[in-house]
C-alpha cells in the first residue's frame, strides 16, 4: 500500500513543468540554410542600424557640437528624468496590483485582474490625447462641470500617461511569476510570526526581483521610446527632438547622431537590468495548490478596491469617456465625422502584412534557436530581442538613411515598411512560438524522419501543425502592436498611405479632437479582439 | 494525563464538493510527538494546516493552551499563532542564507545566539553562511526544522517531514528528528502516509481515513489492538479471516478463537504473522513452503491441511526449512464483528 502511494506521488510531482525535453536534444549538424534564413530575418533592420553607426563617423563637426550642446544634456537628463519617474510608478502599481489580486481576498478578483490589464489596448498617445483635452481650462471637464482642473501637460502629462500605458506590461509578468511561488514560501514565513508586510518585502518580492526587473526594463524602454505620448504633452524627450530634427531640417546628421545617443541610453537600460539580478538561486516549483489568501478587513477591503478603481478609471473609464463625449460633441455641432476609411484600411493592411512577415520569420529562427540550440543561436534570440527594445523612431531613422542611400527604389515603400514593423516586434512572434515548439516532443520528428519524410517534410507535415497555435498567438499580437505603432509609420509610410495612429496623433497634434477620437475608439475597438483572444488562452498561465 | 496543549475539535472542511476533514477531533499533550497516519488523500495535512492557520474550517474550533484560535467567532492568522511549521518541501527561504533563514521568526536581542543554539541542535554549526541550494537533503531538512524551533514555538507541526528524503537519510533522519524534538522539549504534530514511520517515532498515533480520526492511542496499544480490520492492515501484515460464532467461538483453518459475541454473529478474525507460531513436527497439519530468512528472523509460508497458504514471523532461532512438518500454535488473534458496509 505504501509503495502504491509513493508511486502516485512520483507522477504527481512535475506538476506544471514540461516534461517534454524539447529543447534539450543534441543534435550535431544544424542545417547550413537555417542559419542563412535566421540570419535573413534579421538583415532588414541589423544592417541599417548598424549602417547608423558607421554614418556617425562620417558626420561633421557640427553634427557633433549638437551632442555635446547644453540643449543635449538637458534632453538627456529630461528623457532619464522621465523614465525613471514613469518606471517607479508603473512598478509600484503594477506589482502591487499583482500582489492584491493574487494574494488577498478581495472579491471580484478575476474581475478586477482583467479590467486591470486592459489599459493595455489603449495606446500612449490615445491616453495623452484624452488627458490633454479633458484637462485644464478650457478643456472638456471645465466645458461640462463648470470646474477648471489643472492642465495636464508637460512632465506630469506624459509621466501620468505613460504610467498609465506601462504598468500593465509590469503587472502582467508580475502576475505570472507570483502563480509560481511556491505558497509553502509564504506560509513557512506567517507561521514564524512575519506580517503580511514582512511576508512581502522579505520573501516574495525578493523572488519577484527577475520578473519585477523584466517588467520595469519593459517600462522604461517604452517611455525611453515613446514619441505620442511625449509629442502630444509637448515634452521635449529624445524621441520628440529626434522627430523635429528630422523633419526640420536639410541635414539630417544630427537626427542620426541623436539617435545613436537614444539606442546607446537604451543599451545602458539593458545592460543595467541584467547586472542587477541576483547570483541566488531563483528555484521556485510551478506551486501545486492555490496559496492561501489574506483576509482584508473592511478598511484594507476599500482601500485595494479603490486603488483598482483608480487605476481602470484613469486608464480605461475616462479615456473611453472623453473620446466617446468629444465624438458626440463632435457629431452635435456639425463636424465632419466621417469614418475614416482610408486610414483603417492602411491600419489591417500594415498590420496584416506585419504579422505575417513576423510569423514566417520566426519559424527559421524558432526552430534554430530551439531544436539546435547553442552558444551561437544565443546571439541571434539576443538580436531578435534588441531590435525589440530599441526606440522604433532611431529604427526608423536608420531604415530610411540606409534605403536613400542603397535602396532608392523601395525608399518608403510599403514592403520597407511592413519589413520594419515584422522585425521590431518579430520578438512576439517568436516568444510565443517558442514556448509552444518547447512542448513538441522531437521524438515526433524523428518518427517522422524514420518514416521516410525528409527534414522539410517534416517540418511541414508535423513540426508547423504542432506550433502553429503558438505561431497564430504571436502573429495576433504583432497585428496589435502594428496598429498603435506611430513613430516609425509617420517616418516610413509611402506618400499616401495612412493608418489610424496616424491619423489620431496628427489630428490630436492640430487640436481637432473629435477627429482623434473617432479614430481613437476603433482603434481600440479593433485592437481589443486579438487581446481579448490572447488573455482567454494565456489566463490559466496568468492565474488572474 | 499531561496538559493538553492543542486541542482540535469536530473540525470539518471540504472543498468544492469534497470533503478533507469530517468531524476530526485531537488532542495533543504537551511534550508529546503526536503521528496523523493514514493513506494519501485523507485529509492530514489539511489537519495540519486547519492547527496553523492556513486553511479555515467550516465547522469545529481549534484550541492552543486553551486559547481559541479558530472558531468561536476568531481566526487567529498563522503569523499571530506560535505555530512551528516544516514543510513537505521545506520551503527554505532561496535567496538567504541558512542562518538568516533560521533567524527569520526570532527577535530580539540575543537572535544571534538563538540561531547558534538551534543550528547546534541540528548539528549544523558552521552551515550558517551556505544557501540553501548548497546543502543536501538531509541538511535542508533539518535547517527547515531548525527554523522552525528557533522562534521556540509552541508546538512544531511537520508535513511529510521524510517524503523527499532517499531511504538511508530516511532512517537517519527518523532517529535524528526524534531527538532533535525531545532535547528541545517540543511538542510535534507530525503527518505521514508511511506507518512504519509513524509507528517507529511518535509517542501517540492517530490513525485517520476519509477525513475521520479512526484510532488514537500509543503505537503499541494501536498496533496490537487496532479498532477494526482497515486499520489492522493499514498497520502492518495481517490475516483476516471469515468466520461465524458458534458455542462462544469461531472456527479458522488455525484454529478456534474465542469471543464473548452472539452465536450466528458473521465475524472477521484477524492474526498477524508474528502471531502465529509453528513448531516443527513430524506429524504436524502444516508444511512449509516457502521462506525468506532476514537475520533477526524469517517469514515462513505455510500451507494448511485445507490448502490455505498463511504467513508466518518466525524468531530465527526457531529453525525450520522449506518442507519441514509444523505444528501451529495461535499465539492471539483479534474477532470483529463484520459490518455490513465492510470497505475490504
Amino acid at each position: 500500500m505504501t509503495q502504491a502511494e509513493s508511486i502516485v506521488e512520483i507522477d504527481i510531482e512535475p506538476a506544471g513543468t514540461p516534461t517534454v525535453p524539447g529543447g534539450t536534444t543534441a543534435r550535431k549538424n544544424t542545417p547550413w540554410w537555417l542559419w542563412a534564413a535566421a540570419i535573413a530575418v534579421l538583415a532588414p533592420v541589423a544592417i541599417p542600424v548598424l549602417f547608423l553607426f558607421a554614418r556617425a563617423f562620417e558626420a561633421t563637426d557640427a553634427a557633433w557640437d549638437t551632442l555635446w550642446s547644453f540643449r543635449t544634456l538637458r534632453l538627456i537628463g529630461r528623457s532619464f528624468a522621465l523614465t525613471a519617474l514613469v518606471t517607479m510608478s508603473a512598478t509600484v502599481i503594477g506589482v502591487g496590483g499583482a500582489w492584491i489580486l493574487a494574494r488577498t481576498d478581495i472579491a471580484f478578483a478575476r474581475v478586477w485582474g482583467v479590467l486591470f490589464a486592459l489599459p493595455l489596448v489603449v495606446p500612449s498617445y490615445v491616453l495623452a490625447l484624452a488627458f490633454v483635452s479633458a484637462t485644464g481650462p478650457r478643456g472638456l471637464i471645465a466645458d461640462v462641470t463648470g470646474f477648471a482642473t489643472p492642465h495636464l501637460i508637460g512632465l506630469p502629462g506624459a509621466w501620468l500617461a505613460l504610467t498609465i500605458a506601462t504598468y500593465p506590461y509590469v503587472y502582467l509578468i508580475t502576475a505570472a511569476a507570483i502563480t509560481k511561488i511556491d505558497p509553502a514560501l509564504e506560509e513557512a514565513a506567517r507561521s514564524l510570526g512575519a506580517s503580511p508586510t514582512r511576508v512581502f518585502r522579505t520573501v516574495i518580492l525578493p523572488q519577484l526581483r527577475p520578473s519585477v526587473g523584466a517588467g520595469a526594463l519593459l517600462a522604461a524602454l517604452y517611455t525611453l521610446s515613446d514619441f505620442g505620448a511625449v509629442s502630444l504633452m509637448r515634452f521635449d524627450a529624445f524621441t520628440r527632438v529626434i522627430y523635429a530634427q528630422y523633419s526640420g531640417r536639410l541635414d539630417r546628421t544630427p537626427a542620426i547622431v541623436l539617435s545613436i545617443v537614444l539606442i546607446l541610453i537604451a543599451g545602458v537600460f539593458i545592460w543595467g537590468e541584467q547586472r542587477t539580478q541576483g547570483k541566488g538561486s531563483y528555484f521556485t516549483r510551478s506551486a501545486m495548490r492555490p496559496p492561501s489568501r489574506y483576509h482584508l478587513d473592511t478598511v484594507q477591503r476599500i482601500g485595494a478596491t479603490t486603488a483598482l478603481g483608480v487605476a481602470v478609471g484613469i486608464g480605461v473609464v475616462l479615456p473611453v469617456a472623453v473620446l466617446v463625449s468629444w465624438l458626440v460633441r463632435g457629431t452635435a455641432s456639425g463636424a465632419d465625422i466621417f469614418i475614416p476609411w482610408r486610414a483603417i484600411r492602411g491600419s489591417l493592411t500594415a498590420g496584416s502584412i506585419a504579422a505575417v512577415l513576423a510569423m514566417v520569420g520566426a519559424v527559421p529562427i524558432v526552430i534554430l534557436t530551439v531544436r539546435f540550440a547553442s552558444k551561437k543561436t544565443r546571439w541571434i534570440e539576443r538580436g531578435v530581442f534588441t531590435m525589440f527594445s530599441l526606440p522604433h523612431i532611431t529604427i526608423a531613422i536608420a531604415v530610411i538613411a540606409f534605403t536613400i542611400r542603397y535602396a532608392t527604389p523601395v525608399y518608403q515603400s510599403i514592403v520597407v515598411l511592413g519589413l520594419v514593423y515584422a522585425s521590431m516586434f518579430l520578438a512576439q512572434a517568436t516568444s510565443a512560438a517558442k514556448a509552444s515548439l518547447l512542448q513538441v516532443n522531437p521524438a515526433l520528428e524523428d518518427a517522422s524522419r524514420s518514416l521516410g519524410k525528409g527534414p522539410i517534410a517534416t517540418y511541414f507535415r508535423v513540426t508547423f501543425p504542432l506550433m502553429a497555435k503558438g505561431l497564430l498567438a504571436g502573429g495576433a499580437l504583432v497585428f496589435v502592436t502594428t496598429l498603435k505603432e506611430l513613430p516609425a509609420t509617420l517616418l516610413l509610410s509611402p506618400p499616401g498611405f495612412t493608418t489610424l495612429a496616424v491619423r489620431i496623433w496628427s489630428a490630436a497634434d492640430e487640436g481637432l479632437f473629435a477627429r482623434a477620437a473617432a479614430s481613437s475608439l476603433i482603434l481600440i475597438g479593433v485592437s481589443i479582439l486579438p487581446v481579448y483572444y490572447l488573455s482567454i488562452r494565456s489566463k490559466d498561465s496568468l492565474g488572474v | 494525563m499531561k496538559d493538553i496543549l492543542i486541542s482540535a475539535s469536530r473540525l470539518g472542511v471540504s472543498f468544492g464538493g469534497a470533503v478533507a476533514l469530517d468531524d476530526f477531533s485531537l488532542d495533543v499533550p504537551a511534550g508529546s510527538l503526536v503521528a496523523l497516519v493514514g493513506p494519501s488523500g485523507c485529509g492530514k495535512t489539511t489537519a495540519l494546516r486547519v492547527i496553523a492557520g492556513f486553511e479555515t474550517p467550516t465547522t469545529g474550533t481549534v484550541s492552543i493552551r486553551g486559547v481559541f484560535v479558530t472558531g468561536d467567532g476568531k481566526e487567529v492568522p498563522p503569523e499571530k499563532r506560535n505555530v512551528g511549521m516544516v514543510f513537505q518541501e521545506y520551503a527554505l527561504f532561496p535567496h538567504i542564507s541558512v542562518e538568516e533563514n533560521v533567524g527569520y521568526g526570532v527577535r530580539g536581542a540575543d537572535r544571534v545566539q538563538r540561531v547558534h543554539d538551534v543550528l547546534k541542535l541540528v548539528s549544523l554549526t558552521g552551515h550558517g553562511s551556505r544557501f540553501p541550494h548548497e546543502l543536501s537533503g538531509g541538511e535542508q531538512q533539518r535547517v527547515a526544522l531548525a527554523r522552525a524551533l528557533a522562534p521556540d514555538p509552541d508546538v512544531v507541526l511537520l508535513d511529510e517531514p521524510f517524503s523527499n528524503l532517499d531511504a538511508p537519510q530516511r532512517e537517519r533522519m527518523r532517529r535524528g528528528l526524534r531527538k532533535i524534538l525531545k532535547g528541545a522539549g517540543a511538542t510535534a504534530v507530525f503527518v505521514t502516509h508511511d506507518q512504519s514511520e509513524a509507528l517507529a517515532i511518535a509517542d501517540i498515533i492517530a490513525v485517520m481515513r476519509d477525513g475521520k480520526i479512526i484510532q488514537t492511542g500509543r503505537p503499541d496499544d494501536v498496533y496490537e489492538a487496532p479498532k477494526n480490520p482497515w486499520v489492522a492492515r493499514f498497520l502492518g501484515d495481517a490475516l483476516l479471516m471469515h468466520g461465524t460464532v458458534a458455542n462462544g467461538s469461531v472456527h479458522t483453518a488455525l484454529g478456534d478463537v474465542d469471543t464473548p459475541l452472539p452465536p450466528g454473529t458473521l465475524v472477521d478474525v484477524m492474526v498477524r504473522p508474528e502471531w502465529i507460531a509453528p513448531h516443527v513436527r513430524d506429524s504436524g497439519p502444516g508444511k512449509i513452503t516457502d521462506r525468506e530468512f532476514y537475520g533477526h528472523d524469517q517469514r515462513v509460508e505455510i500451507q494448511l491441511p485445507g490448502g490455505e497458504l498463511v504467513e508466518a514471523l518466525v524468531p530465527t532461532r526457531n529453525r525450520m526449512t522449506v518442507g519441514d512438518r509444523v505444528s501451529i500454535e495461535l499465539v492471539d488473534a483479534i474477532v470483529y464483528e463484520r459490518a455490513a458496509d465492510s470497505l475490504l
